[in-house]
């Protein structure tokens, strides 16, 4: 996730200064995990040495004055740049889960057990998310979402390289 | 924890010469809702059958509230099956020539409740499932979503005490068979029933309690395993 960018969209609506920005990122983008004060502050650092932000103000407030912050245009050039970027598909060919299911195979270890315990921990997680899916407002739910379609995937992926096992074995086996 | 109130044991059942459970198990208790995952095959819907008494066993036993379903007569079967269980198919096998609303009061109306009393109930029913719009519309003049949470109502508006969910949002798209299941899980938490949901689906699977496995006709509780 890129904080800056979101920053600097989160001000393109209004100028706002570092705790109001964390606030709203952690409302609509971080739910449950929020921001440190530490990464909001670099964060906004950064920004203003690359000219994409500036300090457009100062608010008085009962402890020291508060800075606000406004998107310059080189920041609007920079966020619509990253949001006409499409990310890069995660392509997952490093699994750790198929390395384990292989090296249970070689060793004559029993690699069904290994992806029945993955299977339980998959699936519990899919019920925990779920729970809070069902609690929550529409953002959290599409958030909620995108977990529960990966973990599907995986799941799907466990299913059939259960169906698969014995092939795999007769390859796999020294 | 609350004490078992539906329990198969080492349940067999043969298709011909094509075995469809062998050795299956399942405990149900009061209030949860337990998923039967497994492949196309499997046998989780012959082992929802046997549990539910349309389908006998050839060998184990199902129990339900203390009585062995296997040794009721025909009659007693059937009555246990209008007012203790409550069904949800793939395809909601509503009945076509019937309104929404008179297809809800269907089990109501069987078990001798009069019209009045038993639409009276049903509109209520489908009100809490969002359909109230539709009870008077024949099920072919409703979506399939729709026409699923009229299924449901009419699963739960004898009130049963386990609810028999056989791939409930199988032929439902992903927005659809969400709010089916939330609705589902919902009523049957606010009832107290408990629900036995066939699914492959795992999002699905998901809203229960806890999941079991049937592999070749065998159930696997992998989460006591684990």
């Amino acid at each position: 996730m890129s904080i800056g960018h979101s920053f600097l969209g989160l001000l393109e609506g209004r100028p706002r200064h570092g705790y109001d920005l964390k606030r709203a990122y952690d409302e609509r983008f971080s739910p449950g995990r929020p921001l440190h004060h530490g990464q909001v502050y670099a964060t906004l650092s950064r920004l203003l040495k690359n000219g994409l932000v500036v300090v457009d103000g100062l608010e008085p407030g009962e402890g020291p004055e508060r800075k606000r912050y406004a998107v310059t245009d080189a920041g609007i050039t920079d966020v619509q740049s990253w949001l006409s970027q499409p990310e890069k598909p995660e392509p997952y060919l490093q699994s750790v889960l198929y390395t384990k299911v292989v090296l249970a195979l070689m060793t004559g270890r029993p690699a069904d057990e290994i992806l029945d315990v993955q299977r339980t921990e998959h699936l519990r997680l899919m019920r925990e998310v779920t729970r809070r899916k069902t609690g929550g407002d529409l953002a959290e739910q599409l958030i909620c979402d995108h977990a529960l379609f990966h973990l599907e995937a995986d799941l799907r992926w466990l299913e059939l390289t259960a169906a698969r096992l014995n092939e795999l074995a007769a390859r796999v086996r020294p | 924890m609350t004490e078992p109130l539906l329990v198969g044991t080492d349940l067999f059942k043969m298709y011909g010469t094509t075995p469809a459970l062998r050795g299956s198990s399942l405990t149900v208790r009061a209030g949860e809702i337990v998923a039967v995952m497994g492949s196309s095959g499997s046998g989780k819907s012959t082992l929802l059958h046997c549990l539910a008494g349309i389908v006998r066993p050839d060998d184990g036993t199902v129990v339900y509230a203390g009585r062995q379903i296997s040794a009721m007569s025909d009659v007693e079967r059937s009555a246990l099956r209008r007012r203790d269980f409550g069904f949800v198919f793939q395809f909601g096998q509503l009945v076509p020539e019937l309104t929404c609303v008179e297809n809800v009061a269907l089990p109501l109306r069987l078990d001798g409740v009069r019209r009045k009393e038993a639409e009276r109930r049903s509109r209520e029913w489908l009100d809490r499932l969002e359909v109230g719009d539709v009870a008077g519309k024949l099920p072919g003049q409703i979506s399939g979503g729709q026409g699923q949470r009229i299924a449901v109502a009419r699963a739960l508006v004898t009130e049963p005490k386990v609810v028999f969910a056989d791939e409930p949002t199988g032929a439902l798209d992903s927005l659809n068979g969400e709010k089916v299941m939330q609705l589902l899980g919902q009523a049957a938490r606010d009832t107290g029933a408990a629900v036995v949901l066939v699914t492959h689906e795992p999002r699905v699977a998901a809203y229960a309690d806890r999941e079991v496995v049937v592999r070749d006709g065998a159930s696997l509780d992998l989460e006591r395993v684990a």
